[in-house]
């Protein structure tokens, strides 16, 4: 039988649990993109010490399960006494790594950020040659030629690619429940404790999932209509016509 | 007034000699038509003007002024001053075989993106100036479509206002409708034509002997790498002196 008295009763709990869920997402991913921007600039630089470092580090993030960074975060800095020292001291930004919500957010946005410098690396290689020769032709500096064609293009680019990573992110911050926070999968495994319905209680979790996964889709398709209107079939000259 | 001239410019790929000293000198209202079969350099040529490709040797002066040359470490000149190359490069305004456009811009976009963002031109004045060239290549209409959805022959004509819209000193034409449909290609000359009759200066790297014999006023003839005959349209394609010349035209002209 349906235990229908868990979502009468835990839907507050699950509210809360989303909400904390929905910033995780959003905030790691706010973050992620703006560190992976110039980290992408600088994955396609020619000069091999700035190109190498990036490599570096989106290969770490990307070779490595996010749960493993996020229990190396959570538990293994605590163990080097350096950190210990500059929690003694109340340094704000090492507090950071105390706390397991600072944690997530920091494990998660460093993730985010080595898979979109490699989406954003990878739409910038592929900017048409001619473009570029164009720019150059008409006295285009190199950072003008950056800002105004080469992101420009490439974050359009990206976009497909990127609505992936959103959702994968969201699903990801599943893993935030491992080291005590109670996002909506956290609260799903309070109401299993609580009721010992565990289908209910992981349905109900995943219905919520699968609600903002559609939001996220259909955001990205009105996202893609506006911003990649320049490679879809021609519809503004038949209305013109 | 010479708004262009190139002296004794050298380019080589490894061991081949594309380039082995041409000159080329640009006067006011002059067309220029550098013709010859492939591989005889005439694009390398045009590219090395503006430096899309580094020459090896040789003297480039854009409306009287001299590009600041010194050799680099692999042998090839390098432009010793970035910020001079970028000014003078507004003056040589380029429009390319495959067109180049912005894909992710609008036409309207296109045309004024260089000259807010490169020359500093106002914003409305940039867009005034646009629709007047946009208009002049018969193509205002389409001004908020993105290339893509515009034939070669109509994208070829954005490429030509854009270049247009830079006010430059000279237009260099890089085979500017060897890429388009054979019923395309008569716009984009009627468009070029317009522009020669109204005294602009211009260099057209072309396979168009037509327009090289009606339009231009001087052709050179590039073969292997040299200027083997140049002069008025009319010595160039009515007497032509070398072999070489006689036998790409016998070729070219059916």
């Amino acid at each position: 039988m349906i235990e229908w008295s868990l979502f009468v009763d835990s839907w507050p709990s699950y509210a809360a649990g989303l909400w904390v869920t929905l910033q995780l997402t959003v905030l790691s991913l706010g973050a992620g993109l703006v560190l992976a921007i110039p980290l992408a600039v600088g994955r396609v630089s020619p000069r091999r010490w700035v190109a190498l470092p990036v490599w570096a580090y989106t290969y770490f993030f990307r070779g490595t399960p996010m749960l493993v960074q996020l229990l190396l975060m959570y538990y293994g800095m605590g163990q080097f006494e350096w950190v210990q020292a500059q929690w003694a001291d109340g340094s704000h930004f090492w507090l950071i790594f105390r706390e397991p919500y600072g944690c997530a957010l920091v494990t998660f946005a460093l993730n985010t950020a080595a898979y979109t410098t490699e989406i954003l690396a990878g739409a910038l290689r592929a900017t048409p040659h001619g473009e570029i020769e164009a720019a150059r032709a008409c006295g285009m500096s190199r950072p003008t030629m950056l800002r105004r064609i080469l992101l420009p293009g490439a974050l359009r680019r990206a976009l497909p690619a990127y609505s992936n990573e959103v959702i994968f992110m969201l699903h990801g911050t599943a893993i935030a429940s491992t080291v005590t926070l109670v996002d909506l999968t956290g609260a799903a495994r309070n109401a299993y404790s609580q009721f010992f319905a565990p289908f209910e209680a992981f349905v109900f979790a995943g219905l919520i999932y699968l609600c903002i996964t559609f939001a996220l889709v259909g955001l990205f398709r009105v996202a893609e209509r506006r911003w990649l209107a320049h490679l879809q079939p021609r519809k503004a000259l038949r209305k013109a016509a | 007034m010479t708004q262009l001239s190139v002296e004794d410019l050298h380019k080589r790929y490894g061991d081949h000699e594309v380039l082995k000293g041409v000159s080329l000198a640009a006067e006011s209202g002059d067309v220029i038509s550098i013709i010859g079969s492939s591989g005889s350099g005439k694009s390398t040529f045009l590219r090395c003007i503006n430096f899309l490709e580094q020459p090896d040797a040789g003297r480039i002066s854009v409306a009287g002024e001299e590009i600041c040359l010194v050799p680099g470490k692999d042998g090839h000149l390098r432009v010793a001053d970035a910020r001079q190359l970028q000014r003078l490069r507004t003056r040589l305004a380029m429009v390319f075989q495959h067109f180049n456009l912005w894909a992710h811009m609008t036409v309207l976009e296109n045309v004024v993106e260089a000259p807010i963002h490169v020359l500093g031109v106002s914003r409305k004045e940039a867009h005034e100036r646009a629709m007047a060239y946009l208009d002049k290549v018969g193509i205002s209409r389409f001004k908020d479509s993105y290339p893509a959805h515009l034939s070669g022959g109509q994208q070829q004509r954005v490429a030509i206002a854009r270049a247009l819209a830079m006010e430059p000193a000279v237009l260099l034409f890089d085979e500017p409708t060897s890429a388009l449909d054979p019923e395309l290609v008569g716009e984009v000359l009627k468009v070029m034509r317009g522009l020669a009759e109204e005294g602009r200066t211009m260099v057209v790297v072309t396979h168009e002997m037509g327009f090289a014999r009606e339009v231009s006023n001087k052709v050179m003839f590039l073969h292997q790498g040299l200027a083997e005959e140049s002069g008025a349209p009319a010595d160039v394609f009515g007497q032509p002196r070398s072999e070489r010349l006689r036998q790409f035209l016998s070729g070219n002209l059916k």
